[in-house]
């Protein structure tokens, strides 16, 4: 009967209405994510504090979105930016083109680079999209990174639901 | 005008401004009443609550430029959503929201009501079938499909409903020996008991009809958004947008009043005060639809014809003969 489990939906909504929301409050909190979720870039450094990037460019040609440019220079003894016999004088990424495949991630043979955890990305120009080489690099600008909140990923999460 | 000229002024200003209100803070109310029975927060950034959201939302709307599209009538484009919004908001003339009353604090007497014709009902269904001129001027004057199929649909709409809900009403109308709002309200307090109850049929029809004639959820086939992008407003943007929300919105108001009117005492109650049980008995009717746009489903168009034309108009009529029978016996 259609008049009988239409009125039956009036008792289906009316106990939706004294549960709990489910809403996550975002800028309050920031759901945690996954471990291997792919977010932005980081350029990470060895132990002594030497960049891993050697400027090979493998990144850029692994890339499908072309997003990467890598200018490669000398170390020099007085200029030792990395432990190899070059490093990488220019990295850019332009987050406006970056697909997050992590195909870099796969290409690079030192583990420089890898996809963080970090998902606000949003800027107010296109030029602010286009990532240099000292934000990509460890250790972030506190700025540049998302906290993630102290949450088991693989836990519920509890749906933080003031206001 | 039984308060004299200036008063009825004051008074009009007072409740239009007052009805304004409302509406807009029915829409934050119908947005967070419809987050969480889809469990959710519903709006909640601006003020506390989001109590600030229709404000929020005005200046939106007055900021956004006023489009006029290519190929409309435009004298008829623009009037069309005020001719909705006048319709709408000119139905609070007749309701009353107590009788005679003093002002606290004074000896001034006042009526609660703007005006009170002893064909006030007649004044409410006529207004309430003008604003759908607006709705049917506005989607022609669009040059737009869409528009148009919008329109077309709220006229046919109003067709088959507005006959079912003045038969429901014509049995609450013999009961009271009246057509007065003010006198059906009064001969309920006369009778002692609410009319819904010896006219609960006709209590039914003129619910399902009256959520068609001001085309609200399951019945909002004129602004069907999954069919239509929004129906006979599609092509209107910014104010007169809002406009023509604002009137549906008070439609929803007229007919919560009048409901509350002719089938549950209108004014009259026991301990509180008239207007506030009047406003109690519109917030039940109003929260109601809220409830039903939460749970039911747009409905197919042939079916909204089917229910109609064979549900509701031999119920409705049904209801009218056995009214009409038990009003010749008591008399």
């Amino acid at each position: 009967m259609a008049v009988v489990d239409s009125v039956k939906g009036f008792g289906v909504t009316f106990r939706h209405l004294f549960r709990k929301p489910v809403t996550q409050q975002y800028p309050e909190y920031k759901r945690p994510v996954y471990p291997r979720f792919r977010g932005r870039h980081r350029l990470h450094r060895h132990a002594n504090g030497l960049e891993k990037c050697i400027g090979c460019s493998l990144c850029a040609a692994a890339c499908p979105a072309d997003c990467i440019r890598v200018v490669a220079d000398e170390n020099t003894d007085e200029e030792r930016y990395s432990a190899g016999e070059r490093y990488a004088r220019i990295y850019e990424i332009n987050m406006s083109r970056c697909i997050f495949c992590g195909y870099c991630e796969l290409a690079c043979p030192f583990d420089a680079i890898t996809l963080g955890h970090d998902y606000e990305l949003a800027e107010m120009s296109r030029d602010a999209m286009v990532y240099t080489k000292e934000m990509l690099l460890e250790p972030m600008h506190p700025s540049r990174t998302t906290p993630v909140a102290p949450a088991d990923p693989f836990d519920v999460v509890d749906p933080g639901t003031a206001g | 005008m039984p308060d004299g000229f200036i008063l009825t002024l004051v008074k009009a200003l007072v409740l239009a401004n007052l009805v304004m209100g409302v509406f807009a803070f029915l829409t934050w109310l119908e947005r967070r009443l419809l987050g969480r029975f889809q469990v959710r927060l519903g709006p909640n950034r601006v003020g506390p609550f989001g109590l600030l959201q229709p404000i929020a939302d005005l200046v939106k709307l007055i900021r956004k430029e006023s489009i006029l599209p290519e190929g409309i009538s435009p004298v008829l484009y623009i009037a069309a959503p005020a001719v909705s919004l006048f319709a709408s908001l000119a139905v609070f003339a007749v309701i009353p929201f107590g009788e005679e009353a003093t002002i606290p604090g004074t000896d001034w007497k006042i009526f609660l009501f703007i005006s009170d014709p002893s064909v006030a009902l007649l004044v409410v269904f006529a207004l309430g079938s003008l604003s759908f001129y607006g709705f049917l001027v506005g989607g022609w004057s669009s040059s737009s499909k869409y528009s148009l199929y919008g329109s077309m649909r709220a006229v046919s709409q109003l067709i088959s409903y507005e006959v079912s809900l003045a038969l429901a009403v014509i049995g609450v109308v013999m009961m009271a020996q009246s057509l007065s709002l003010t006198g059906i309200a009064e001969a309920q307090s006369r009778d002692g008991l609410w009319y819904v109850l010896p006219q609960f049929l006709g209590f039914l029809v003129y619910v399902v009809a009256s959520t068609a004639e001001v085309s609200r959820i399951p019945f909002d086939l004129p602004e069907a958004e999954g069919e239509l992008v929004a129906g006979y407003h599609t092509e209107y943007g910014g104010m007169r947008f809002a406009m023509f929300q604002n009137a549906e919105y008070v439609a929803l108001i007229a007919f919560s009043a009048v409901a509350s009117i002719l089938f549950f005492g209108g004014y009259e109650g026991p301990w509180l005060p008239g207007p506030v049980w009047m406003l109690i008995k519109m917030a039940f009717f109003i929260l109601i639809a809220m409830w039903v746009r939460a749970t039911l489903p747009r409905i197919r168009y042939d079916k909204l014809m089917s229910i109609g034309w064979k549900v509701l108009l031999p119920a409705a009529t049904l209801n009218l003969l056995v009214t009409s029978a038990f009003v010749a016996w008591r008399a």
